[in-house]
């Protein structure tokens, strides 16, 4: 490792209407090493990177390539300067042959046409120096996720990159292909490229990184050498002073399993199912008690609460609710049966951007009203400072746009619109998704809290943890089959529910 | 509006009512001041401002029908044809009628058109939101089909008719002032009131904005899409009834010829995107103004009507680059944070 960092960014401001992204912050990074950049959501990390990648205009501050001072107006300055990036969502053309996305911009020509066998044999290099032996010309969307996120790199290469930015890039990965991924960042990191890794995964981090950057609400915390650090070190810089959202979280909610000798489920499905969804599956959920929907990704998890939320319509089987048979046709008929659905997919199926906190937190209770009958401005006012305050939405101003929140604010307010409609049963997909400890910490603790004040909480997490520490009931789901249902007695864990995945109900 | 009030240029209307207020001038200096001229004849006020004003009643009518439905991500291109037939309805019932010059008869016939311009509405609205068809190709059918439906109903001739109950739609005054800009005042009241005082505009933008996003949130958005459609029918429906009522005539083939695009552009110039989501009427007042005061510049400057089009274009696209968020941000000279944020964590 040299002495002189290859980038230097010192004093950063940016702002947004309504929110100081960044404040004053200095961060470098030294060539031939692995720089975590960690912080909660809203943090500053993505706004950091796009202030280094050109994206963003900054404020206050400079920033330094090679010892000189540069300005970026845009991401392809900084590329020439060797500064590239690999986005989170990975930006390739899955349609396109895999030489065609690596050399896509920078395709050699010759007689003022692109020379496409050149093409393959200079994509062919640049995928060797990440040990992929793939046919250049094969179809993208012919590999795996991982092989994708592998030629994103080598595209990112192509370039000659000094500084390598990977923002997220194991989120999608099983372990053994972010074992694949990391060989690739050691390798590159070893022939000198200086490396800047965003992740979530604590363990990846602690893993991959040499050294870290922490920021809090826009401000830097600190930088420290990765052995210096303890996880628990790390997460509390992250969260801030208050431990005590931390040590809740160890603490587990106490479950009570709810009393319901001679009770009627609130909602039962039998022989519930959708073509290409969902097989039949039988299913009872009762008022104060939270059941968990356990699964790995694609097991049917989502669809068969879209089924219970109207999403989809079911096409076989039925549904009672309230001791009712029914047929749910859209979300707005489940609605009015007091059920609501947050969905896994906060950007396309939940927030509605452009419109402020306000607006997206009274929009399910107006749609139940209709367009006819205004919700009255005093009870919208009630409603969304309530919540603002009960879910602490921050910054806590009704009239900004939800797109200026960060992830884990805007999933208060979705969890806020769907609180304020008085459900009494809520099905929550994914709600503590990329977002921070704290943010998960009191999502955790209102659900427990809504099923003991008597709602009936359908809890679906990709987390077995989260699953477990909150569930009356786990019900287990593979390849689009419920396979078992188990009572979360205290004894069960984290590895007897894995044992089932994988067993498909045979184990335990 | 939430855009933070950092000073009138970050308006999005600033640059619109700056035009007008342009035009209004360049006009006042080319004729020497004739052009703010008003004067008041058998108690009717008369000039080149009440001139736009009448003009523009029927421009502004179809304009807030479209500002509807561009803001649920729609487009209807039929308004055109349905001014058509709205004309050709009532013209051709009046003259068929014994008595053309009886009130109940003009009530009845504009009763008819408009009924059927409703019509019109829903079944645009029907291909839109149930069957699913894009707004651009739903509309499309109907302008195309509009003016032969009009064609057939006259019969193929411009049908003339005198009736002076009639003729109060688009030559009258009431108080002095048009009756066809106090019909447009009217529902410009009604629309702003309907969609700002009950939830009708909250819910289109959500609609416009994330169509499925309102649906899992149990916006019934079939209905809001149907409904602004049905009142983007019956708008151009009226504006026809108007624009019938200037001429005493019925022209299949010309009547509101173009004025779907002149809307669209007015919605534009308003502020209003064609991406759908936030809309503001007020915008596409201002636009429908700004339309109607470039048309009579023409003719007041005395602009060749060889570069008439050119002309149009030029100021248009002067409106809308400006207004646009690449200018926007070069012309706004500091960014102002309107909140600051909250730095410690309270959990």
């Amino acid at each position: 490792m040299t002495d002189e960092p290859v980038v230097k960014l010192r004093g950063i401001s940016i702002e947004f209407p309504g929110v100081k992204a960044l404040q004053d912050v200095d961060f470098r990074l030294f060539p031939g090493e692995v720089h975590a950049l960690m912080g909660e959501n809203g943090a500053g990390k993505s706004t950091l990177i796009k202030a280094l990648t050109g994206v963003y205009s900054v404020d206050a501050g400079t920033i330094e390539v090679d010892g000189q001072q540069v300005t970026f107006s845009g991401p392809a300055q900084a590329q020439a300067h060797g500064v590239s990036t690999v986005y989170q969502e990975v930006n390739l053309c899955d349609n396109l042959s895999v030489a065609e996305n690596v050399m896509l911009g920078h395709e050699p020509r010759r007689g003022g046409r692109i020379d496409w066998r050149a093409a393959r044999r200079e994509a062919r290099t640049y995928l060797a120096r990440l040990n992929l032996d793939i046919d250049p010309a094969s179809s993208l969307s012919a590999h795996s996720l991982a092989v994708r996120q592998l030629v994103a790199i080598s595209r990112a290469m192509v370039v000659d990159a000094k500084v390598l930015i990977l923002d997220e890039p194991t989120s999608s990965l099983d372990a053994q292909e972010v074992e694949q991924l990391f060989g690739v960042i050691r390798g590159l990191r070893d022939s000198g490229v200086a490396i800047l890794f965003v992740s979530h995964f604590i363990d990846q981090v602690f893993t991959i990184s040499d050294r870290m950057t922490v920021l809090r609400n826009g401000r830097l915390v600190g930088e420290y050498m990765t052995a210096d650090l303890t996880r628990l070190d790390l997460v509390s810089k992250m969260i801030g002073g208050s431990l005590r959202v931390l040590e809740s979280l160890e603490e587990a909610p106490k479950r009570s399993v709810a009393e319901r000798a001679d009770a009627t489920p609130y909602l039962r499905a039998i022989g519930l199912s959708r073509r290409g969804g969902v097989e039949p599956f039988d299913l009872d959920l009762y008022e104060g008690e939270v059941v968990g929907l356990a699964g790995l990704l694609g097991s049917g998890r989502t669809e068969l609460a879209r089924l219970l939320a109207g999403a989809d319509h079911a096409d076989g089987g039925d549904l009672d609710v309230a001791g009712a048979k029914v047929r749910l046709r859209s979300p707005a008929a489940a609605m009015a049966k007091n059920i609501t659905y947050s969905s896994e997919d906060r950007k396309a199926e939940g927030l509605v951007g452009d419109l402020t906190v306000r607006e997206n937190i009274v929009l399910a209770v107006q749609a139940e009203r209709g367009w006819m009958r205004r919700l009255p401005e005093k009870r919208a006012d009630e409603i969304v400072d309530r919540y603002i305050q009960v879910l602490d939405i921050r910054p806590p101003n009704p009239n900004l746009p939800v797109k200026n929140l960060s992830g884990g604010n805007q999933q208060k307010v979705l969890l806020a619109r769907w609180l304020a409609t008085a459900p009494r049963l809520l099905i929550l997909d994914e709600p503590t998704r990329g977002i921070d400890v704290g943010a998960k910490a009191e999502i955790q603790r209102l659900v427990a809290e809504l099923a003991r004040d008597g709602m009936s909480v359908l809890f679906i997490s990709a987390e077995l943890e989260e699953v477990l520490r909150l569930s009356h009931r786990i019900v287990v789901m593979r390849d689009r089959r419920k396979v078992a249902e188990i009572v979360n007695d205290g004894d069960v864990t984290t590895d007897d529910v894995v044992a089932l995945i994988a067993s498909g109900g045979q184990g335990r | 509006m939430t855009a933070p009030k950092t000073g009138l240029l970050r308006s999005p209307l600033f640059w619109p009512l700056a035009a007008l207020v342009l035009l209004i001038v360049a006009n006042t200096v080319a004729t020497s001041g004739k052009f703010l001229t008003l004067r008041i004849q058998d108690d009717h006020i008369y000039g080149p401002l009440v001139d736009i004003l009448r003009n523009g009643s029927s421009l502004l009518l179809v304009a807030l029908g479209m500002t509807l439905v561009i803001a649920t991500r729609g487009i209807d291109l039929s308004v055109g044809a349905v001014v058509a037939i709205a004309g050709a309805v009532a013209l051709t019932r009046i003259a068929s009628s014994p008595n053309p010059g009886s009130v109940s008869t003009v009530l009845s016939a504009i009763g008819v058109a408009l009924g059927l311009c409703l019509l019109l509405g829903v079944w645009n609205g029907f291909l839109v939101s149930v069957v699913g068809i894009q707004p651009i190709i739903a509309t499309l059918i109907l302008m195309t089909a509009g003016r032969g439906i009009a064609m057939l109903i006259t019969g193929g001739f411009i049908t003339t008719v005198t009736s002076a109950p009639f003729r109060i739609l688009g030559s009258g005054y009431w108080l002095g002032v048009p009756v066809s800009a106090l019909i447009a005042t009217l529902v410009f009241a009604v629309v702003a009131v309907a969609t700002r005082r009950t939830a009708l505009g909250m819910l289109v933008e959500s609609v416009g904005i994330n169509p499925e996003a309102s649906r899992m949130a149990g916006v019934r958005s079939r209905s809001i899409i149907w409904t602004v459609y049905i009142a983007c029918g019956l708008f151009a429906g009226l504006a026809g009834l108007i624009i019938a009522s200037n001429t005493m005539a019925a022209d299949a083939n010309n009547a509101g010829l173009f004025i779907e695009l002149d809307a669209i552009l007015a919605v534009v110039i308003g502020g209003t995107s064609l991406a759908g989501g936030k809309f503001s009427l007020t915008g596409t007042l201002v636009g429908v103004l700004v339309i109607q005061t470039l048309s009579a510049t023409v003719t007041f400057v005395g602009i060749p009507p060889t570069v008439t089009p050119l002309f149009k274009a030029v100021v248009v696209i002067a409106v809308c680059l400006l207004q646009s968020p690449k200018a926007q941000a070069r012309l706004a000279a500091r960014r102002q944070a309107t909140v600051p944020i909250v730095s410690e964590v309270t959990a």
